[in-house]
């Protein structure tokens, strides 16, 4: 291919970038991965890397700057502390409760979506269940903090069937975060039923299962790394809220205020960086034990 | 699926209740926004539409909007160049810690919004020596956003094969050529898709946000999250909402034009 050379300059040079690249795919592959990587590889877990070491210095309680001596001071802190505990489980608990409501309500509209409804009811409900993913998120937990409030829609139409608004608090904030979040486990479970052929169904119910049978021994199994999948989301995103509780929560706190207020008020920055040392442990075991299911293929 | 005729009618009333569930506080945030009572007051005894008057008029949430407009551009053109560079490697290309940089792509999207906030806000300040404001939003987003892009081109090299990409070059084609003429108008439509929920993420974002926006610099949700406690603006929030749950209907039907019903939407 060395004989073409005709053509401007620029157009030889372009043509011997191309053949140098056609030659080496290693070359290739490193200017494709160099860029994204240095963003997030060097840049991202860099980042990440800063805020643990952080979490390792202290603060001058005087002058609120950070002193730049080892201690894990900030981390006995945070297990000695009752406080700190009791909000470590309670963000935990709604972390958990939210992805179990979540699962429990997903799961039939995933299955009537993939398995009941016709192809044009399919694609109609696919959108319905998009559509408010693409709303504000405020907006949502807005409209439940006017639909909880004292005299809205929930105290006036449950006060029907003799039940009141819980008020603003944990009940709140599940309900809200749960609402906010099922969209993202519909859509994972919708997507591996759909994937679940018809034919493994009705051979087990050739073989004399029953429905519920069939669901357990065949269905579960087979949508189990999408639901956790989905749960990634509901749980990773209920984590580190701390936008939702403010809005419905009452004066309730989750891990992600005690970030926020060490970041901003208090401006405490290595033990900001210790608390949120706790939501990335978490995750990381939960990702580390979801690829085992095969469920990151899922996401 | 051969379900007994009760099971397919409980799971029909389930999903018609959930649905309901969804869309029953949207209705209610449209219904406010012609409230007359400015603390929306349930029944409504009168409407009106001052609160949009109002809005028309709020120069902070116009501003607002602009800033996130500009934000949402930029990281998403950000995210579509180095998302679909990730995915070309990964596709195409075996390679030690393959495994390692997918989990790397997810995962500020994986690790709670707290934590990338805190981090980059820290990382920000301390190591690069930066101020808060427009140019550490932009990064902040373009972080989480290249997932998207990521998933949906992965998804369409995935599927398209490199079979084209071969015979371009075995018919003279240079690297360039090729990507321009064969890859790229293949590519398109997951593009478009990936990009489109690289923006309406930016543009909805507010936990990241907060911790990498300066204090000069709102975008729209921290513009509604400080002013939603404040009863006298909160009837403008409200029709901001409004207009932003309306707006929402442009991406769902653009992507719905582009592709199948799942196609490029699923992952976050």
């Amino acid at each position: 291919m060395t004989s073409v050379s005709e053509g401007t300059p620029e157009q030889v040079s372009r043509h011997q970038v191309s053949t140098v690249l056609h030659r080496r795919p290693r070359l290739r592959l490193g200017l494709l991965i160099g860029p994204p990587m240095l963003w997030l590889g060097v840049a991202y877990l860099g980042a990440l890397g800063a805020l643990f070491i952080t979490s390792l210095w202290g603060q001058n309680p005087f002058t609120g700057d950070v002193v730049r001596e080892w201690n894990l001071d900030n981390f006995r802190l945070l297990f000695e502390s009752e406080v700190y505990r009791t909000i470590t489980i309670r963000t935990l608990g709604i972390a958990a409760l939210v992805t179990v409501v979540d699962i429990v309500i997903a799961f039939p509209v995933a299955l009537y979506m993939a398995k009941v409804a016709s192809p044009r009811m399919q694609r109609i409900l696919v959108i319905a269940v998009l559509t408010p993913l693409w709303a504000s998120y405020l907006v949502k937990a807005y409209a439940w903090r006017i639909m909880l409030s004292e005299n809205g829609v929930i105290s006036d139409l449950g006060g029907l069937l003799g039940l009141d608004t819980p008020g603003y608090g944990l009940t709140a904030t599940v309900v809200t975060l749960a609402y906010l979040w099922l969209p993202f486990m519909i859509l994972p479970i919708y997507a591996g039923l759909e994937r679940l052929p018809d034919s493994m169904l009705e051979a087990s119910m050739d073989l004399g299962a029953k429905t519920g049978h069939t669901l357990r021994r065949v269905v579960l199994p087979a949508v189990f790394p999408a639901v956790v999948a989905g749960s990634i989301f509901t749980f990773s995103l209920s984590l580190g809220d701390y936008i939702t509780v403010k809005i419905v929560g009452g004066a309730n706190q989750m891990l992600g205020n005690v970030v926020y207020d060490n970041v901003g008020a208090a401006n405490n920055l290595p033990f900001a960086a210790a608390v949120a040392t706790i939501p990335v442990v978490i995750m990381l075991v939960y990702l580390a034990a979801a690829r085992r299911t095969g469920a990151l293929e899922n996401v | 699926m051969t379900m007994s005729p009760a099971f397919k009618v409980t799971l029909r009333v389930l999903t018609g209740l959930a649905l309901l569930v969804i869309y029953v506080p949207l209705l209610l945030v449209v219904l406010n926004s012609f409230n007359a009572s400015q603390t929306f007051a349930w029944p409504p005894e009168d409407y009106t539409l001052e609160w949009w008057r109002k809005a028309v008029d709020s120069q902070g949430a116009k501003e607002a909007v602009v800033t996130s407009v500009q934000v949402a551009l930029i990281a998403s053109g950000i995210s579509l160049v180095l998302g679909t560079m990730a995915a070309m490697a990964l596709q195409r290309y075996r390679f030690f810690g393959r495994d390692t940089v997918s989990l790397l792509i997810i995962l500020p999207i994986a690790l709670p919004g707290i934590v990338t906030g805190i981090a980059l806000n820290n990382a920000f300040r301390t190591v690069f020596g930066l101020d808060l404001g427009f140019l550490t939003i932009v990064v902040a987003h373009a972080t989480f956003c290249i997932v998207t892009v990521f998933n949906n081109v992965l998804a369409r090299l995935r599927r398209m094969g490199t079979n084209l990409e071969e015979a371009s070059a075995d018919l003279g084609a240079s690297t360039f050529t090729t990507f321009r003429l064969v890859t790229f108008p293949m590519m398109r439509s997951a593009l478009i898709a990936g990009g489109l929920l690289a923006f309406a993420l930016s543009f909805d974002e507010i936990i990241v946000t907060t911790f990498t926006a300066g204090a000069q610099q709102q975008t729209l949700p921290i513009w509604i999250f400080n002013n939603l406690f404040r009863p006298n603006q909160a009837p403008v929030v409200n029709v901001v909402a409004v207009v932003l749950i309306l707006l929402s209907v442009i991406p769902i039907w653009i992507s719905q034009k582009l592709a199948g019903p799942t196609d490029g939407l699923a992952g976050r």
